[in-house]
């Protein structure tokens, strides 16, 4: 076994798994959890620990996968996450935990979301679940939102005590779990609902179709309800548009509503009603984690898909895993490129998107280079359909409705990072709402932080 | 799971259910939606409200069979529930936030296509309550299919019916009767019109000849109804806005219909479209987001 190297993990074949919804990734069995745990150097000051938004006692965890007691590993993880089976496949680990990871240094960094993800996974099929809170104070507080940030802060009140209820918009609970990150990334009945079910087992209420500022208010929960704080979860649910001519042809989406048909709504399945437009010659326009969910969800729906994206492949942001996985799956990659304008036919239906080809210039306030256009390089691509996946802002349905909730001019909500205190008393916000779109774990991250919070706040008062 | 207590077919495909929702039956007001999703497989289906009853917890819902969830749904009986019940979606209608005494100076006039006048009524009935009287015109394609006749009757200020076919008040298209009105000498200040796009389309351009400032209620493909898909979007104006969060009701003159009217194919295969344009006619829209009416 070569110590620099890590174990490698199991995929599904790419030309097999480019015409299904099955997951990519297959996961470490315990044998090869062993063996790549066993090449942690359990540092003393472990960096990783502090790479990590929920401070998952990562030495300790890994030290139990190494002895073979998974199940210790476990109560180790459900200490610090809530979501541990979602968390070992959606986090950028390699930003984060084994970012920091020493064996990173002159060699590959230990798998730590794989190995996190083989606990979470082995804890599930063994019908592990995490320790009931013993005591209970009584006191209520509302979550808005069953997402990432809304789950671990209801689930850390609960582990404290509180009786905590979350109230959700859509049908189904665990928000961009369920309707934005794919089946082939993240299963739903096999991973997202048993975490959701763990969460649950803690005591903690989800009340589904409640929609905050429409169905009732934050006001009139903290008044006529008797919630005796809130946590503000909702995301960042609002699509973007470039505002090209053409963008509202037939055959032009978000990267919400073509996800959301697919993942929550299960349009890719014959047997749900919701339906779903395959194109033959799919653009997606962006270069994010969910322009690469949309173009490989499009290529599983046969069609051929490019990435249309404006700088090179460096500054790509998604995930270096995600752009490995659609390249090796043949999702064909148009860089440098900019859209123009969307072509309809006579019926409005897209038949093309003219594109100008950039070059990089100076750096921008994002440190990235600028991609400037190269006049007179107006070309046209023949596609059927294009995918909008710009990012997302927050939705405005609660600042809108809540008296005394600043927001910034981006619309996000204005709150503490330490305790995600907002401008308005008792009520507490984290993740996307807060940061505008980020990641699963650093709404993780949030959550925890609201739930401190929020705890500090009851027991003061 | 939300119980439906009552069920009526109140004419050839169309349905009005009482549906338990204590929480949207409290907070709704004229002008709004529901998404309603019969089981675990089923779409998500934006409908209008007819009316709501706060102390029962009840909310009135009237459908017309378009597709395959809507004659599902009317399979459905008293006694049944539905999975999911989500609202109220969008705003109220502007008019519920205007002051009062500047709205009982205007001259208010309502025009409903086919099952627009499910969502009309309870605009008319809030008038009603605010001791409004408004004319409404109801058109329909003939008698048959005409609804909420009564209901309206007792909450309208004047109730002028149409039929396309003549088989019962005024001949002809709701345009017609519209302009016979203003040419007979009423002077409106506000028109409210609600039915298919087609119809829309064509009230508008008749109100902008007559003068009249006029609202209409937008019914596009839609899947989450909270802002979140942008599958809703239109042209108003010069700007894009989102029929669930923005309206659905806009200012009719600015809408643009023909793009809404290709958006609404969006989900249709042509022999679909075939079909449905054989079994409904004219009458083909809903109102229920699943449908554009055949122009």
């Amino acid at each position: 076994m070569d110590m620099m190297k890590k174990i490698p993990v199991r995929e599904q074949d790419p030309k097999v798994r480019a015409t299904n919804f099955e997951e990519v990734c297959l996961g470490y069995n315990q044998e090869e959890a062993m063996e790549e745990a066993s090449r942690c150097l359990h540092c003393k000051n472990a960096k990783c620990i502090s790479g990590c938004p929920v401070s998952i006692d990562i030495p300790e965890f890994v030290g139990h996968v190494k002895d073979g007691d998974i199940k210790e590993a476990y109560k180790v993880l459900s200490q610090s996450t809530a979501l541990p089976a979602v968390c070992g496949r959606v986090c950028p680990q390699e930003s984060q935990c084994e970012g920091k990871c020493v064996r990173g240094i002159k060699g590959e960094a230990v798998s730590i979301g794989k190995l996190e993800r083989f606990v979470a996974d082995w804890a599930m099929e063994n019908g592990i679940k995490p320790d009931k809170p013993s005591v209970h104070n009584g006191h209520k507080v509302a979550v808005i939102g069953s997402g990432p940030s809304g789950l671990t802060c209801a689930g850390d009140l609960a582990k404290m005590g509180y009786d905590v209820t979350i109230f959700e918009a859509l049908h189904e609970s665990g928000g961009v779990l369920v309707y934005g990150i794919p089946e082939f990334r993240l299963p739903k009945q096999k991973v997202v609902a048993k975490e959701i079910e763990n969460v649950k087992s803690l005591g903690v209420k989800i009340e589904n179709n409640v929609v905050i500022g429409k169905s009732t208010t934050i006001d009139m929960l903290m008044e006529d309800e008797g919630f005796e704080a809130v946590f503000v979860g909702s995301g960042a649910g609002l699509p973007k548009f470039m505002g090209i001519p053409g963008e509202n042809a037939n055959g032009v989406f978000s990267a919400n509503e073509y996800l959301t048909r697919s993942n929550l709504m299960k349009a890719f399945r014959d047997d749900y009603d919701t339906p779903i437009v395959t194109g033959k010659r799919v653009a997606v326009v962006g270069g994010g984690n969910v322009a690469m969910d949309a173009a490989r969800t499009a290529l599983r729906l046969g069609a051929e898909v490019h990435i249309v994206y404006r700088r090179s492949e460096e500054e790509l942001p998604a995930r270096v895993e995600e752009v490995h996985h659609a390249k090796q799956e043949g999702i064909i990659f148009d860089l440098l490129t900019n859209p123009k304008a969307i072509l309809a036919d006579e019926n409005g239906w897209v038949k093309g998107m003219t594109c100008v080809r950039m070059e990089l210039g100076e750096p921008d306030a994002s440190g990235r280079r600028r991609p400037v256009e190269i006049p007179g390089s107006e070309f046209t691509i023949d596609v059927d359909s294009v995918i909008m996946s710009l990012g997302t802002s927050p939705n405005p349905l609660i600042s809108s409705t809540t008296k005394g909730l600043e927001v910034n001019k981006y619309k996000c909500i204005v709150a503490d990072e330490e305790i995600g205190k907002t401008s308005k008393d008792g009520v507490y916000a984290g993740g996307d709402a807060v940061t505008g779109a980020a990641t699963v774990i650093l709404a993780m991250g949030a959550g925890k932080a609201g739930a401190k919070g929020i705890d500090e706040y009851l027991s003061n008062k | 799971m939300y119980k439906i207590q009552k069920s009526e077919k109140l004419a050839d495909k169309i349905f009005l259910m009482d549906v338990e929702a204590p929480r949207i039956a409290s907070h709704c007001e004229p002008g709004q939606f529901i998404i309603a999703k019969i089981d675990d497989r089923g779409e998500r289906i934006p409908l209008t409200i007819c009316d709501f009853d706060r102390e029962k917890g009840l909310v009135t819902i009237v459908f017309q069979i378009v597709g395959a969830s809507t004659t599902r749904m009317a399979g459905m009986k008293a006694g049944d529930a539905f999975r999911d019940f989500i609202g109220p979606l969008g705003r109220p209608s502007e008019f519920v936030g205007e002051d009062l005494a500047e709205l009982k100076n205007k001259k208010i006039i309502f025009v409903a296509g086919g099952v627009g006048a499910a969502p009309v009524y309870p605009q008319v009935k809030w008038m009603k309550e605010h001791g409004i009287d408004v004319d409404v015109i109801i058109g329909s394609k003939t008698k048959d299919l005409l609804i909420l006749e009564d209901a309206t009757r007792e909450v309208a200020g004047n109730l002028y019916i149409t039929t396309d076919d003549g088989s019962y008040g005024f001949s002809g298209m709701v345009t017609a009767q519209l302009e016979d009105l203003v040419n007979k000498g009423n002077k409106y200040d506000l028109c409210v019109a609600i039915g298919p796009m087609i119809m829309m389309k064509f009230t508008c351009l008749m109100t902008k000849k007559l003068g009249i400032p006029t609202i209409v209620s937008m019914n596009p493909i839609m899947v989450d109804g909270t802002g979140m898909c942008g599958a809703c979007r239109l042209t108003v104006g010069d700007k894009v806005k989102f029929a669930c969060v923005d309206g659905p009701e806009f200012d009719g003159h600015l809408v643009d219909f023909d793009e809404a009217m290709k958006r609404q194919q969006q989900y249709k295969t042509e022999e679909g479209r075939a079909l449905l344009r054989l079994q409904e006619g004219d009458t083909h829209h809903g109102g229920c987001g699943h449908c554009g009416g055949n122009e």
